[in-house]
């Protein structure tokens, strides 16, 4: 049996001035036909116009498990929100 | 449907489960998506590597009696068009390859299982595609139950594989119309065409209910794969739904289906229909249907003759990142 290809996620940029998102990941020798394979798999029908591949082994993930200590800071923080504020309806729009 | 008969892993009533089995059946409840990495019951975990695997397969499989008529096709458009669906199922199969990886399979090892035969295909594959006309009923029939299974499983509970039903969705409706835009031009050809167009349905009418699956009364493991919404209805309710869309649509082709018990029923609002064999769809899945063999020769075959070619880019892959390294460190 041979060798398994490595891994790769794909990211596409669906239009211009959008950023690139994770589509989904595919197998391919090296980067170049990681490129060729995601523009045959992912963008049959003119879904993008970039392709970024990224070897998944090189993707660093925040642990599932640890959510809710990494997250909490920001929940504490509803100030950070403009709803907080109530701005008196005589100033208007801001 | 393209996963028929999926052994569901686990099951267990709610007061024998642990602590995280009941605050994860919570989040299944509240229609949270599991994502790969978060925990999930052992049983959750294999349960979807069978079922999205079997259908991964499918789309794999799918390819084969279609590719058949690619250099058949009856026109440079038909031709084309054909081309570019059976390139969408190799498509579907990678998507769904991978929403399965995420789960910790790799995918030699679900290849490995589908080539000797541990792992299964829907069973509508191992039917022949004989002429023209079969590849009319294929996309509309055999498209069309696939559509009527996937749509639901769009909101199916683990994210990946949510995420490739929805891409596949997307797709998958293109497929329906190319085949009952060929179903259309036979039934309203010269009498033979339209016989040819008659006969396809006739073959494929009991494969393509079949496809959804045995009925409830004997489908065991439905419980505890709808608890964790890795399945969102029962095998009936599509089949009924399925048949429901269909019979209009054969009428319009003025074509017949091929049951004499089909009636309406005024009280259910849908239509009474015969059940197809079930002692041939389990022989067919049993691997004893009129294609079985060849279809899996034909997968292997195509997997041992590529071979040389992945070792060959692969080989090519790492000499060029070696030249790469030795550049790198010379500029050093």
């Amino acid at each position: 049996m041979s060798s398994q290809w490595p891994l790769w996620e794909i990211f596409i940029r669906g239009q211009h001035g959008l950023n690139h998102r994770h589509v989904g990941s595919l197998h391919a020798p090296d980067a170049e036909m990681a490129i060729r394979n995601a523009r045959d798999v992912y963008t049959r029908r003119n879904e993008g116009v970039s392709i970024w591949v990224v070897p998944s082994n090189a993707i660093t993930a925040s642990s599932p498990s640890e959510k809710g200590p990494l997250f909490e800071p920001s929940n504490a923080k509803v100030y950070r929100h403009p709803t907080f504020f109530d701005i008196p309806e005589e100033v208007g729009h801001m | 449907m393209y996963a028929q008969l999926v052994k569901s892993e686990g099951a267990k009533p709610r007061e024998e489960m642990t602590p995280e089995e009941i605050a994860f059946q919570e989040r299944i409840d509240r229609g949270e998506k599991i994502e790969p990495k978060e925990w999930m019951p052992e049983g959750y975990r294999k349960t979807l590597i069978r079922q999205i695997g079997q259908h991964a397969h499918s789309e794999i499989v799918g390819q084969l009696p279609e590719g058949n008529w690619i250099t058949r096709a009856p026109t440079l458009e038909r031709k084309a068009i054909l081309l570019a669906k059976v390139q969408d199922e190799a498509g579907h199969g990678l998507y769904l390859y991978s929403a399965a990886e995420t789960l910790g399979v790799s995918r030699d090892e679900l290849l490995e299982k589908l080539h000797s035969g541990n792992m299964k295909y829907s069973s509508i594959f191992n039917y022949p595609t004989l002429n023209w006309a079969d590849i009319g009923a294929v996309g509309w029939l055999v498209d069309g139950a696939a559509i009527m299974n996937q749509v639901p499983l769009q909101r199916t509970s683990y994210g990946p594989y949510s995420r490739a039903m929805i891409r596949i969705c997307k797709e998958e409706s293109f497929h329906q119309r190319q085949g009952y835009d060929i179903m259309m031009k036979m039934a309203a050809g010269t009498p033979e065409q339209k016989a040819m167009a008659q006969d396809a349905l006739n073959r494929f009418w009991y494969p393509a209910l079949m496809m959804f699956g045995p009925s409830d009364k004997d489908s065991v493991h439905s419980a505890q794969s709808m608890a964790w919404k890795i399945k969102i209805n029962t095998n009936d309710e599509l089949r009924q739904k399925f048949v429901d869309q269909t019979v209009p649509q054969a009428k319009y082709l003025g074509l017949s289906i091929p049951d004499e018990s089909l009636a309406w029923n005024e009280e259910k609002g849908g239509w009474d229909f015969s059940e197809p064999d079930w002692s041939e769809f389990f022989a067919v899945i049993a691997g004893n249907g009129p294609c079985n063999e060849e279809r899996l020769g034909a997968r292997v075959k195509a997997w041992e003759d590529g071979a040389w070619f992945r070792d060959g880019l692969m080989a090519h892959a790492e000499k060029a990142e070696a030249r790469r390294r030795a550049a790198r460190v010379a500029a050093e």
